[in-house]
């Protein structure tokens, strides 16, 4: 049975993780290769790095950095942040990234969704959608969910899997940093209505909000990053709680 | 030990080169002919869509090359694909090694399959030390039915095929690269072949 999946983000700067971990058993807790070695020996099914530098010449460090993770990390990993271009995807997936995650670009240009998926094949083409509510309705929002659009988020979402995403990586900006459970009425509504799977984030708190948006929320993957960084919730822990719950998961 | 990876064209294949490493070995990527004839071990990966990749091989010469290799070959994710009959993924023809034709899962379940599913009903020397059940690293929209080559099932929608052997030649639609300790575990048995 095809189980839900669980997934550690890390946020990177400079090819250095930069929201603070607490893990005392980290040599060097600004090392993504480590706490992501970490990660895939205690139970994430999945990792998403999320590269937040700015410059060229840091994004190379982020190609150095995804060849560092790939040799050393067992379990698929996605790379996001500032990709604009077939070009960029292929350096990634080159340098050993199993999927990349694509969100302001696909919106200023949608095609390149178009491109990438027939190139790489959708498998490997994740979007990325952060959205908040205005007045009742869910809009899409750009550069990390500071610049509102006019775009409908249930629009938005299907025209991505027209185009060939393979995956859709949904933030709710409402949601995000709260603690307070995933934006799990959205996520049904995205999860029924769409036909690629929906990896939820923004919200997590506590253990029960993962088995939520799994049940609830009908998502196929739950990503979160400080409850796992400050080791809030045990990867194994939760998984358990889960399966008791009677969800699939990989344990 | 010489391992070579066939190497035609975009996509990651640079996790199996490292996964290979991670097991004390090294191995090359390569699309020429002799190399891949004089190798120990040879792997045909695949990232991409299954008519271009089939393209790239035709274009290369390769799909008369793999068909007749003699050693231990392991054909992951796209690569057991091609090395089926045929595929609905840009209706190509494939290199026929395994007698059996790649089909779409419908719509009745979500397409991409991606994650970890569950390998079953094994008969390999490919799953030595691997319990049923397994749980394995899959991703992909087109899958092989089940056949008289089958030696691993799993079930999403429908129960498919989830690895093939036909003489030499082994397929596995799941990463054994991405697949932590077991998909390892299974890597090490093909290069002890």
């Amino acid at each position: 049975m095809l189980t839900k999946r669980i997934v550690p983000c890390l946020d990177i700067k400079n090819g250095r993780t930069v929201k603070g971990v607490n893990f005392v058993d980290l040599r060097d807790a600004g090392d993504p290769v480590e706490l992501a070695k970490i990660y895939a020996d205690t139970g994430a099914d999945e990792l998403v790095f999320l590269d937040i530098s700015a410059t060229e010449e840091k994004r190379r460090t982020l190609l150095d950095l995804v060849m560092r993770v790939a040799a050393a990390v067992d379990i698929p990993f996605t790379v996001g942040g500032g990709i604009s271009s077939v070009e960029d995807i292929d350096n990634l997936l080159h340098a050993g990234a199993d999927k990349v995650s694509i969100n302001s670009s696909a919106v200023k240009n949608p095609q390149l969704i178009n491109d990438a998926s027939a190139k790489f094949g959708s498998q490997c083409i994740t979007v990325a959608i952060d959205a908040k509510q205005i007045d009742g309705e869910w809009f899409v929002h750009l550069v990390g969910g500071k610049v509102p659009t006019d775009i409908n988020l249930f629009e938005w979402a299907q025209e991505v899997e027209e185009r060939g995403a393979g995956e859709i990586l949904f933030t709710s900006m409402d949601h995000d940093g709260t603690k307070d459970g995933f934006a799990n009425e959205a996520l049904e509504i995205l999860s029924e209505m769409l036909n690629i799977p929906i990896i939820a984030s923004g919200g997590a708190g506590n253990m029960q909000h993962f088995a939520d948006t799994f049940i609830k929320g009908k998502s196929d993957a739950a990503l979160a990053a400080s409850v796992f960084h400050f080791k809030e919730i045990d990867i194994q822990d939760l998984k358990k709680e889960l399966k008791k719950q009677g969800i699939a998961v990989r344990l | 030990m010489k391992i070579v990876i066939i190497n035609y064209g975009a996509g990651n294949i640079q996790s199996i080169k490292f996964a290979v490493q991670r097991l004390g070995h090294e191995a090359v990527l390569s699309h020429d002919a002799e190399e891949i004839m004089a190798a120990d071990k040879v792997i045909f990966p695949g990232v991409g869509e299954a008519s271009s990749a089939m393209k790239m091989l035709r274009e290369t010469g390769l799909d008369t090359v793999i068909p007749n290799l003699k050693q231990p070959v392991l054909g992951i994710c796209l690569g057991m694909q091609l090395m089926c009959h045929s595929s609905e993924e840009g209706n190509t023809k494939g290199l026929s090694i395994f007698d059996v034709d790649v089909h779409r899962f419908t719509n009745e379940v979500k397409v991409p399959q991606i994650g970890w599913n569950q390998i079953a009903e094994l008969k390999s020397d490919l799953f030595t030390g691997i319990k049923e059940n397994e749980f394995i690293y899959l991703v992909h929209s087109f899958y092989a039915p089940i056949c008289s080559e089958t030696i691993a099932t799993t079930n999403y929608g429908l129960k498919y095929s989830t690895a093939l052997q036909k003489d030499n030649f082994y397929g596995t639609q799941f990463h054994p690269e991405k697949s932590s300790k077991a998909g390892t575990q299974i890597l090490k048995n093909f290069l002890n072949l």
